[in-house]
């Protein structure tokens, strides 16, 4: 589809943005090339919109219409306020890398810890390293889409963490976003590298600290697995009712990997999840999983792209939506698989609970097979609370919010549990709680 | 002392009246039986008396301790002492049994303004009943009623009867699905709970269930009234002549 024709005033409105940003954004004259390069195939997309197939059910130029300038780096009242924020969602015994509006802040993270087992720098420090000429690949992606280029155009700066071979990781990473500012935008870009034979946990939580407003959140993740390697990704989107967040995960699986990967999504007017897994290595199992509960006016998107470039990989997908008033949710769930990947075994289960007659759930389930030895398959439901049920559970004494919260757990808890962590999964069923509290 | 006075019960269905002018008094410490045909509205009394929603009153009151069920919603029934074991207790994936037990128990002890149950003491209890109801611990580990045979789901309706210690008990067609065995654990698990403070509503279709829950008083309903009460030998009379008798009354 030839989509330059279709921008907009509003998708123009960028390019003021990245003119008046330059000057903050980190990187050597080879580097900053490249943030031209991408911020002009991000001009030449546009912010994506209904026409792009991808994004048929998130609008982002009806959603979200422009893009805030970059958030001014944290001051200290800011860090003091993002230091609360940490304390009450950090993740007990996990090793934390916080971001605070876009900007990695050392104070609040656990560097020493973290070195003593991993590499770690920043995306700052890597990207304004002159004498690293390879700089500028870590902007660089396999997919370059409109939020994607502009995130490489921009980010400020994220982590970029390897983990050697062998290693096993003997506490998760947590890597915090924290909002402080309102009305502005953070991009921010993490790498991280996980060595043959590793085992790790990491986990990202974005959040706003105290009244943060209406901010804005560009994403990306970059994640390499070694073979043989065991981990766990788990994504927490607890973002402001007022905040967008987009986005995006590349992730490559080497061989007889185990990864098991989760999203849940409690916040923000405007979110979208792409994840863009391409299991490169035979013999690998990847779970991939995720939650989203919405509920206001709130639009949450979970798009996951699993790719099976090789044989005898499996992969399992259980998405849940909890949809309340007139929120909206999305997921797509694409899986592909190559000519060559015979013996593939790729199922995925998509169930959506509505909660009110104006809530609306996008289910778009998508089988690209290309090999003909595989066994492929995909399951997607919709519908409302079972009345039997809840009156079962009144007639024993639940007031009806709380006989509909016991049901709305069960129901996600068919995701949840497939995080393996006892304490991962308290933490993460403590959000969800939480969640069905705000509800009015 | 009359525990549940119903007066004059006009109840619909859609459009359709089912019920037409109840009238039932069961005292405390008292077992009544009501038989009847299939469709002479036996689980619909149960429903209305539990608030089961899709039925319209359009005439007469229910009273519990002298006050209006029917201004309450279901939960504040149960709350107040009315327990309805249900004769297809549903299955709920996810929720876990233990948890739903205490969340139930704790949630009527709330809303009564009582403490909250401690953890030991609640395990304690839950032990105690169940082994007496022959009903292993695993099952309790398992989602509400998931996977469980006919006799396990009902032992699990009388398990929570023990454990909430509601003032009136509702049986809707316990015998429904069981084997003499099943029926033998699940009466006798009844039975225990007799006692001067509670009664009980044991609605059946045969004989059979009375067998082992002996009613103090047994009434006939047919065609949404209840056109005949006596005493215990009345369910005899009717298991030997039928109910043909009452279809024309």
């Amino acid at each position: 589809m030839n989509v330059a024709v279709a921008k907009t005033g509003k998708g123009r409105a960028v390019s003021d943005l990245f003119a008046s940003a330059e000057g903050r954004l980190p990187g050597a004259p080879d580097v900053i090339a490249v943030r031209r390069e991408a911020f002009e195939t991000y001009e030449r997309l546009g912010l994506p919109h209904r026409r792009i197939e991808e994004w048929k059910y998130t609008d982002l130029r009806a959603l979200v219409g422009e893009m805030l300038p970059l958030a001014a780096a944290p001051d200290a009242d800011a860090l003091k306020r993002a230091a609360e924020a940490v304390k009450a969602h950090a993740i007990a015994g996990a090793r934390k890398l916080v971001l605070v509006d876009g900007v990695f802040a050392a104070d609040l993270s656990d560097v020493k810890a973290l070195a003593s087992e991993v590499s770690l720098k920043t995306l700052r420090e890597v990207l304004a390293d002159e004498a690293n000429s390879a700089a500028g690949d870590l902007l660089q992606t396999a997919s370059t889409d409109a939020v994607t280029s502009l995130n490489a155009a921009m980010a400020t700066d994220g982590a970029v963490v390897s983990v050697a071979d062998g290693t096993h990781l003997s506490a998760p990473i947590q890597l915090i976003h924290i909002a402080t500012a309102a009305g502005a935008s953070a991009f921010t870009r993490s790498h991280l590298r996980i060595g043959e034979g590793a085992r790790a946990t990491i986990v990202e939580t974005f959040v706003a600290a105290g009244k943060a407003s209406g901010y804005q959140v560009n994403d990306a993740v970059i994640l390499w697995i070694g073979d043989n390697a065991d981990i766990a990704h788990i994504r927490l989107m607890d973002d402001a009712p007022d905040a967008v967040n987009i986005s995006s995960q590349f992730v490559t699986v080497g061989a007889a990997v185990k990864l098991n990967f989760f999203n849940m999504t409690t916040g923000a007017a405007v979110s979208r999840l792409q994840g863009f897994i391409t299991l490169a290595g035979e013999g690998s199992e990847l779970s991939a999983n995720g939650v989203n509960l919405l509920q206001k006016t709130e639009h949450g998107d979970t798009t996951l792209v699993v790719d099976h470039a090789v044989p005898n990989c499996v992969s399992r997908e259980t998405f849940r939506a909890v949809i309340d008033d007139r929120a909206h949710s999305v997921f797509q769930g694409r899986i592909i698989v190559r000519p060559d990947a015979q013996k593939t075994d790729g199922k995925m289960m998509t169930r959506a609970l509505l909660l009110s007659d104006e809530a609306e759930a996008d289910n778009k389930p998508e089988l690209e097979i290309f090999a003909d030895d595989v066994s492929c398959g995909h399951g997607a439901t919709a519908g409302a609370l079972d009345d039997s049920l809840l009156f079962y559970l009144k007639a024993r004494g639940l007031p009806e919010k709380q006989a509909q919260a016991l049901l709305i757990q069960a129901f996600v808890g068919e995701a949840i549990e497939q995080i393996a962590d006892d304490g991962l999964r308290e933490h993460v069923i403590g959000i969800a709680e939480r969640w069905l509290e705000r509800r009015s | 002392m009359a525990l549940l006075e119903v007066k004059d019960l006009k109840v619909r269905v859609e459009e359709r009246e089912i019920l037409h002018g109840l009238t039932l008094t069961v005292n405390e410490g008292e077992v009544h039986a009501i038989m009847g045909p299939n469709g002479s509205g036996k689980s619909t009394l149960s429903h209305v008396i539990a608030g089961k929603p899709g039925y319209e009153v359009t005439d007469g009151q229910i009273l519990f301790k002298g006050e209006d069920l029917l201004e309450m919603s279901p939960d504040e029934r149960a709350a107040k002492g009315v327990f309805l074991a249900f004769q297809y207790p549903v299955e709920i994936p996810g929720v876990a049994t233990m948890n739903f037990l205490r969340t139930a128990l704790n949630a009527q002890r709330k809303a009564r303004g009582e403490d909250e149950y401690s953890t030991p003491d609640f395990l304690k209890k839950v032990r105690e009943v169940s082994k007496s109801l022959n009903i292993p611990q695993d099952m309790l580990k398992r989602g509400v009623n998931v996977g469980f045979s006919g006799g396990e789901k009902k032992r699990n309706e009388v398990l929570q009867m023990a454990l909430f210690e509601p003032s009136l008990c509702i049986l809707d067609e316990m015998d429904s699905g069981l084997d003499i065995d099943a029926l033998r654990i699940a009466a006798d698990g009844v039975n225990a709970l007799r006692s001067p403070g509670r009664a009980m509503v044991v609605i059946t279709h045969y004989q059979r269930l009375l067998n082992y829950i002996v009613p103090d008083v047994v009434h006939v309903m047919s065609k949404g009234r209840v056109v005949k009460s006596g005493a215990k030998d009345l369910a005899l009379e009717l298991e030997a002549s039928g109910y043909a008798q009452f279809e024309d009354a």
